[in-house]
């Protein structure tokens, strides 16, 4: 197995590129796949948690005797069952599986049953006394800032103060000094939440062997594997977590949850399997979604256009935990230095504790407020230099191979590619002038990774692992520890194996996600998996089909290369009629050395990143690039936004699987509009914290009819370090959604949009605030409206 | 709600209705849901609870051939009458409802969460229309089941296919 380093054989079993049925689709669409809470097992008890009502408290008794003794309840715990703080980022462990000491949210949980079935775990929890000392809440971050002898998290170590990054490069003020044009602005974006389908479940039972196995909707199975063994201190090796099919994620459901710790330790007490289904009201409490961010945005630009410096002030609201937060507040400013080359940046990010559910990641993590930021500014440049912002974004672009000004190394860019695509398929040159007064479009672009270069864990062992077992009937065993969430991943795996091996996509059978069968894979998160798993399992498959190539060569008595492996055959390239099935070459394989298994590992290049602290946080193998064109209508009367169509174009690197990056697009695009036009996850201060919607009729989510035309254009800029130069296609494609949408509302009725999201009630103030200028004089209107018939 | 009821409960009720063309007799508590029954009592794990509330249709199921929220119909309202769920669905095209193998076609389906319940939908659709339908009537009659991966572009497409390979072309679908 010499030649490692050779070229991906994309004609190898042509799926690369192609359109698939995915391997797992057809099952759940019948309706026999079993998600966590489809699984039941034998005695199983139902799990609840006792959830606090109020925003701040301190807990001074729990009371259970009376729940204890009803019949049916099994067992109770509280947070002293459970008292090993974890936390997903190891430097910042300040989570209990249930609270201690203090409760610091409403909806934080303080105690578990288990009982013979839910309605007596319900009426359970009503029996457990629980004395609370009411304590001030915060809601504010930046009064929970200055309150610094109040801390709100018991873990906190500098008061309310979560996690503070400055860092600057070059020199910023005398940058923006110099410049022809410096644009301020404000922009404010409210928290939104993942809202997956699928409310999280747990289910926990201790196998007659004694190992521990928990089933879980999880996005993470690795972490939540380590965070088990660490809070119930139990050897990793006594523990198999496993994901079973999940119905969306989004991110909410990358970390350690309240319910796994609780099913878990109930079925250790118990002896028997514990399952705990969230209800939807404790999905959204539990939240982790998108950090609120308060964004102050200075930036400076030369006449024509180039953008000089950027000096940035967030403050981002946590909620009560840290959650991935460290991470949170380093991508708020790392991840702003593509697609556009400038010469000096400031970022000065500070995320709060408050009294309110933890926010984490959301589909393009930490990025997304800022980036909206960061494309209004451009568009206001764009207006007060009389560019056009498509043009102005192009004369931006970094370019290929090249080292942003934090010094992260970009190879492949189809960013220019991007903007061309949206410009032509929208219509943008002739309909930009002819649209009337409330109709308009607007442009946008971003960036995202391709997975992180570092584990959460400070470690030197592969990223990804893959390891594929060839069987006699002609058919290959992929076994990946990734989480496909709905993604696609698993698919993905198939389509690399099944191109290498020259099988169709049904007879591989792709294993993913148990701790006991698979490698060790870090999870479904900063969109990793396509990048990093993806080329471990090209890895192992590029050694197995080498090794069929060899024993089928042997026989033909023709060098290893005339031998390829397609249509489920191994087919000799110079005389395709001579061929044999692959079960035979399998098998001829396997006679002459012994099973057929092979693994791939990955790990990240470590030189395209700066030496600096923090230059490892955001620094990815490569990234993907973005342009979204929104068309929307303001309706002046009502300020409703009707946006019409998003054209979305993706550079993916390299499309492996055509209509699933399509609907990674479509799902970005969707997903980025909801959060634009209507979605907002708020508590209410005027009522005790409390969410003010916890449903999915009330936090609105786009329907059928929401939800505007999506046009996906695929975009491929190979990139060296992705399989067959793919790149991730699920995170970066929901950035320019919301500016876009922002730029498009100024283009139709001329207000600036700077605070999410942009409900009827903003828009008429803001229009009513521009008519007023218009009036006084000191506006003139924005564009005619459409001649009346 | 996840669990099984305590269906030796003495105020149990002894429902007598068809699933799937099944005759079914099962006792249950009177203020379960059709959703607990099927999930919890009867395995039929099709139908899934998203919300528990009526507010995101993953539960659709068809009562009488009608579109129904299983998790805001009580079992008891199931008496006498024909339930079909997602399991059913393929049951008179060998296994595969052509809208299944559309979804599948177009990778309709990201996580699959919501999609039997759309299918449950979208099948009472096909089968008032009896012709291709077109975007906005699939879109109209999908309303009430919320998807969160896909953008619903992808579903849609699939509804419109499914039609006309139903029904033939796509004339009358304007």
């Amino acid at each position: 197995m010499s030649d490692t380093n050779e070229m991906p054989t994309h004609e190898t079993g042509g799926q690369v590129g192609g359109v698939h049925r995915k391997v797992d689709a057809m099952e759940r669409m019948r309706g026999i796949t079993r998600y966590t809470d489809d699984l039941k097992l034998p005695r199983m008890l139902h799990a609840k948690i006792k959830r606090c009502p109020h925003p701040h408290a301190k807990i001074v008794s729990i009371d259970a005797s009376a729940a204890l003794a009803m019949p049916g309840v099994h067992a109770v715990i509280t947070g002293k069952d459970l008292p090993t703080p974890y936390g997903i980022i190891p430097w910042t462990p300040d989570e209990t599986a249930l609270c201690l000491e203090k409760a610091l949210h409403v909806g934080d949980g303080v105690a578990c049953v288990a009982a013979d079935d839910e309605d007596t775990a319900i009426e359970a929890l009503d029996k457990i006394e629980v004395t609370y000392e009411v304590l001030e809440p915060l809601f504010d971050p930046e009064e929970a800032l200055e309150a610094r002898d109040n801390p709100i998290n018991p873990f906190s170590r500098k008061g309310n103060l979560s996690k503070k990054v400055l860092l600057e490069f070059g020199d910023v003020d005398a940058v923006l000094e110099q410049s022809d044009v410096v644009v301020e602005g404000d922009y404010f974006f409210e928290g939104t939440t993942h809202a997956a389908i699928e409310p999280h479940c747990a289910l926990a039972h201790v196998e007659p062997g004694g190992v521990l196995t928990v089933w879980s909707a999880t996005q993470v199975s690795h972490y939540l594997h380590r965070e088990l063994s660490k809070v119930l201190e139990l050897p990793a090796n006594r523990i198999r977590v496993i994901q079973p099919p999940l119905g969306g994620a989004f991110g909410g459901k990358s970390e350690p949850f309240d319910l796994e710790f609780c099913v878990a330790k109930l079925a250790l007490l118990t002896g028997r399997p514990v399952k705990l289904l969230y209800t939807r009201e404790e999905v959204f409490y539990s939240h982790r979604g998108r950090h609120p961010m308060k964004m102050k945005y200075r930036t400076g630009f030369t006449k024509d256009g180039k953008i000089t410096g950027v000096d940035a002030k967030t403050i981002l609201d946590g909620g009560a935990y840290s959650s991935f937060g460290l991470v949170t507040t380093y991508y708020s400013g790392q991840l702003l230095c593509a697609p556009y080359g400038f010469d000096a940046y400031r970022f000065h990010s500070r995320r709060a504790y408050t009294n309110k559910p933890a926010c984490g990641p959301k589909r393009g993590h930490g990025s997304v407020q800022p980036r909206f930021a960061l494309e209004c500014q451009l568009d206001k440049a764009a207006e007060q230099l009389g560019l056009d912002p498509i043009d102005m974004r192009l004369h931006n672009d970094i370019g290929d191979d090249a080292v942003t000004v934090n010094e992260f190394r970009v190879g492949s860019n189809g960013f220019s590619e991007c903007l061309r695509r949206v410009r032509a398929s929208s219509g943008w040159n002739a309909k930009r002038k002819e649209l009337p007064y409330g109709r308009g479009l607007g442009v946008a672009g971003s960036t995202y990774i391709s997975g992180t270069n570092y584990p959460i864990y400070p470690n030197e062992m592969p990223q990804a692992a893959v390891q594929i077992t060839l069987d006699r009937s002609g058919r290959a065993r992929v076994f990946s520890g990734a989480n496909d969430i709905g993604q696609g991943s698993n698919t993905m795996l198939a389509v690399i194996a099944g191109n290498e091996l020259g099988l169709p996509l049904e007879d591989i059978r792709v294993l993913s996600a148990d701790t006991d069968l698979c490698p060790v894979d870090l999870g479904a998160y900063s969109s990793r998996i396509t990048l990093m798993v993806g080329n471990a399992c090209l890895e192992a498959a590029q050694k197995l089909r080498r090794a069929v190539c060899e024993a089928v060569g042997k026989r033909w008595e023709v060098p290893r290369k005339r031998v390829t492996l397609a249509d489920g055959q191994a087919i000799d390239r110079e005389d395709p009629q001579r061929n044999v099935p692959l079960a035979e070459a399998f098998q001829w394989a396997e006679s002459d050395n012994g099973l057929m298994s092979a693994t791939g590992s990955y790990n990240t290049p470590k030189d395209r990143h700066g030496e600096y602290r923090g230059g490892t946080i955001g620094a990815s193998p490569a990234y993907s690039f973005t342009a979204h064109v929104a068309e929307v209508e303001v309706d002046a009367m009502t300020g409703i936004v009707d946006v019409k169509t998003i054209w979305v174009a993706h550079d993916c690197g390299r499309a492996l699987s055509r209509k699933i990056v399509e609907g990674q697009m479509e799902g970005s695009a969707y997903m980025g509009f909801a959060e634009a036009i209507m979605e907002q996850h708020i508590v209410d201060p005027g009522h005790n914290g409390v969410h003010p919607g916890p449903s999915l009729l009330d936090y609105r989510i786009p329907t059928f009819l929401d939800t505007p035309e999506l046009q996906a254009l695929i975009v491929e800029s190979p990139d060296a370090q992705g399989p067959y130069g793919a790149k991730e296609a699920g995170e970066g494609p929901l950035h320019p959604s919301i500016p876009a949408i922002a730029n498009a509302i100024y283009d139709a009725v001329g207000v600036r949009m700077d605070s999410l999201p942009f409900t009827p009630p903003r828009v008429l103030a803001a229009l009513q605030a521009r008519a007023e200028q218009e009036r006084a004089g000191t506006l003139k209107p924005h564009k005619p409206a459409r001649e009346m018939a | 709600m996840s669990g099984p009821s305590r269906a030796s409960a003495p105020d149990a009720i002894l429902l007598r209705t068809s699933i799937n063309g099944d005759a079914v007799q099962v006792a249950i508590e009177p203020h379960h849901t059709l959703l607990e029954v099927l999930r919890y009592q009867l395995d039929l794990i099709g139908s899934k609870q998203g919300c528990d509330k009526g507010d995101c249709g993953a539960c659709t199921v068809q009562i009488d051939g009608k579109p129904a929220l299983a998790c805001l119909t009580l079992a008891v309202h199931a008496q006498g009458r024909e339930i079909t769920t997602v399991e059913g669905l393929g049951d008179a095209h060998g296994g595969c409802h052509p809208l299944q193998d559309a979804f599948d076609r177009h990778d309709a389906a990201q996580c699959g969460f919501c999609t039997p319940g759309i299918l449950m939908s979208a099948e009472a659709l096909l089968r008032k229309c009896k012709r291709p339908v077109s975007v906005d009537e699939a879109r109209e009659a999908l309303a009430g089941n919320l998807c969160r991966c896909t953008g619903y572009t992808k579903i849609l497409d699939a509804v419109v296919d499914a039609s006309e390979s139903m029904h033939g072309g796509s004339e009358g679908a304007k």
